[in-house]
């Protein structure tokens, strides 16, 4: 990712309290009295087995999902250039078929009063921070997954996310993909310092970006343990020894309820 | 003992191609054997004429400028009739396919509606709207907004999900997703619609003015009839065909442009 302009996006003191939530689908408890506390300017990473209700959460705390009980609170001032302080980054990278590289990116600007100028700039911006200037004029099938969640990064930041909330935003990817845009989710978060929640099945992934691991368990969902990581992302390599220690903890916790899910109906 | 063989290919045929040339020949060949039997009298020119006698009957009736004066009153009918109908469909498409409430009561008339074959509504339209302009219009709007509504309902349904919450979650307003995520999504169900409904008005058009015009292709064509004037009865048909090949070519046309992300 290209360094340009990422000065604009200046670390955000926001962070968010979950408190008491609990969601059931129709009768189907998916979580129950969940507290975690998302610090500003940190990773929150959370990892569960299939099922377990990390979309359900991710949803709640992006209001995208009506908790049935307890509440999120934002704290801190996202600052009048923030267009949308609780900003997504998909799975399946939700990307309009029918409009560009760009015209995906200006969209989320359109409903805002900014001139045509500042917004042409704005897109060419987040377009040049991942590398996506030559494809501006591309459709969205005419790019590779790894290239369409670039969109869906890049879309995220025009708008001057306070909180990046993503759900498994590499899973849809081929390995060497995912690797690739790991590393650079990896230096964009520690140069913006964006308060960010990511959930994610795959335990690398977890260890590589989290500044605190949130674990959940299933039936209902709950907070089985949350695991800090001290270290600097820019210095946590695959191979370090005290991270793989953490990735093997953490399968320890998640190897009973994920064989419990695999048995199960989807 | 097995000896060795070559892998044979087993995957052929199940793909047809058109070929371009193979098409145009045959049509031409059709003709022409049309016009060989006339001319030899195989078959009487009195009950199927010949295509030398309607393309005259064209040129004549284009000289006269009869053509212009029949085409032009179908194709404002056609026009008028099409665009209400499908803009009036989208509207309620739309509605029907975001609003509960409206879905519950629209779609229940819009079933109950549909079904009713157009052509026998129109005495009922004439008693209404009387013999002029008005009834056959009425017909055209009532037969292409049926289809319409249809067609934008199983688009809006459609458009998947997701790309809806993430204008949601964009805190895009309601205008904006209505505009930029769920009506261009519906799109290509709405195009598909406009196939059938093009062909419906032009069917109707013709119904409409056989029973009660003084212009229009459709009145030439029955007028034609009942003189047993066979040449200008088939240069009319010849005409609506004309004509619907050009509708479906704008169709596609457009379709192109609009669809061309797909
Ligand atoms: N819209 C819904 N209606 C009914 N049940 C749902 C709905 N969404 C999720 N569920 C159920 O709630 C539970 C939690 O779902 P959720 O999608 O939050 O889990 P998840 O941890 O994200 O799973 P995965 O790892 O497979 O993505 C699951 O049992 C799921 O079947
Ligand atoms: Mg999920």
């Amino acid at each position: 990712m290209s360094d340009v302009a990422l000065d604009a996006l200046e670390r955000r003191g926001i962070g968010l309290s979950v408190c008491a939530v609990s969601h059931a689908y129709r009768g189907l408890k998916a979580l129950e009295g969940i507290d975690i506390e998302i610090p500003p300017g940190e990773v929150t990473v959370v990892v569960g087995p299939s099922g377990c209700g990390k979309s359900t959460l991710l949803g709640i705390l992006g209001g995208l999902v009506a908790q049935e009980a307890g509440e999120v609170v934002l704290h801190g001032d996202p600052g009048a250039d923030c267009l949308n302080p609780l900003t997504y980054v998909f799975q399946d990278f939700a990307l309009l078929p029918w409009r560009s590289v760009a015209g995906n990116v200006s969209l989320v600007l359109e409903d805002h009063a900014m001139d045509k100028a500042a917004r042409a700039a704005r897109v060419a911006e987040v377009l040049a921070l991942t590398g996506l200037t030559e494809f501006a004029d591309a459709w969205p099938r005419q790019l590779s997954g790894g290239m369409r969640q670039r969109v869906g990064i890049a879309r995220a930041l025009a708008v001057r996310p306070a909180v990046l909330l993503m759900d498994e935003p590499l899973s849809a990817l081929d390995a060497q993909t995912r690797d690739l845009l790991l590393d650079e989710f990896a230096a964009l978060i520690a140069r913006t310092g964006v308060t960010t929640v990511y959930v994610t099945h795959n335990l690398p992934e977890a260890v590589r970006l989290g500044h605190s691991i949130v674990v959940l368990g299933r039936r209902p969902g709950r907070v089985r343990e949350i695991i800090r990581i001290d270290m600097p992302l820019a210095e946590r390599r695959p191979d370090d020894t005290a991270l793989m220690a953490i990735e093997q903890r953490l399968w320890a916790l998640l190897r009973d309820d994920a064989a419990e899910a695999a048995r199960e109906l989807a | 003992m097995l000896q060795d063989r070559r892998v044979p290919f087993r995957a052929s045929g199940y793909n047809p191609q058109t070929y371009g040339a193979i098409s145009l020949l045959t049509l031409i060949a059709t003709i022409a054997l049309w016009q060989l039997a006339a001319s030899q009298g195989w078959i009487s020119t009195q009950f199927a004429s010949s295509p030398e006698a309607i393309l005259q009957s064209l040129r004549n009736l284009y000289a006269s400028g009869e053509l212009w004066e029949h085409l032009s009153a179908s194709l404002q009918r056609l026009a008028i009739g099409w665009v209400i109908g499908t803009i009036t469909g989208i509207i309620f498409g739309l509605l029907l396919g975001l609003f509960s409430i409206a879905r519950s009561s629209g779609m229940a008339l819009v079933s109950a509606l549909f079904p009713i074959p157009k052509i026998a509504l129109v005495p009922l339209f004439i008693i209404w709207f009387g013999i002029g302009e008005g009834s056959k219009i009425v017909t055209l709007v009532f037969g292409v907004f049926f289809p319409t509504v249809i067609n934008t309902v199983a688009g809006v349904d459609a458009v998947p999900r997701g790309l809806i919450r993430m204008g949601q979650s964009f805190g895009l307003r309601p205008l904006s997703i209505v505009a930029k995520i769920v009506l261009p999504g519906a799109l290509p169900s709405i195009f598909a619609g406009f196939r059938i409904t093009t062909a419906t008005a032009i069917v109707l058009l013709v119904a409409a003015e056989m029973i009660g015009a003084e212009h229009g292709i459709g009145a030439f064509v029955l007028q034609a009839g009942n003189l047993y004037a066979t040449d200008d009865l088939l240069a009319g048909i010849v005409v609506l065909s004309l004509l619907g090949l050009c509708v479906s070519f704008v169709v596609g046309q457009l379709e192109r442009v609009l669809l061309r992300w797909r």
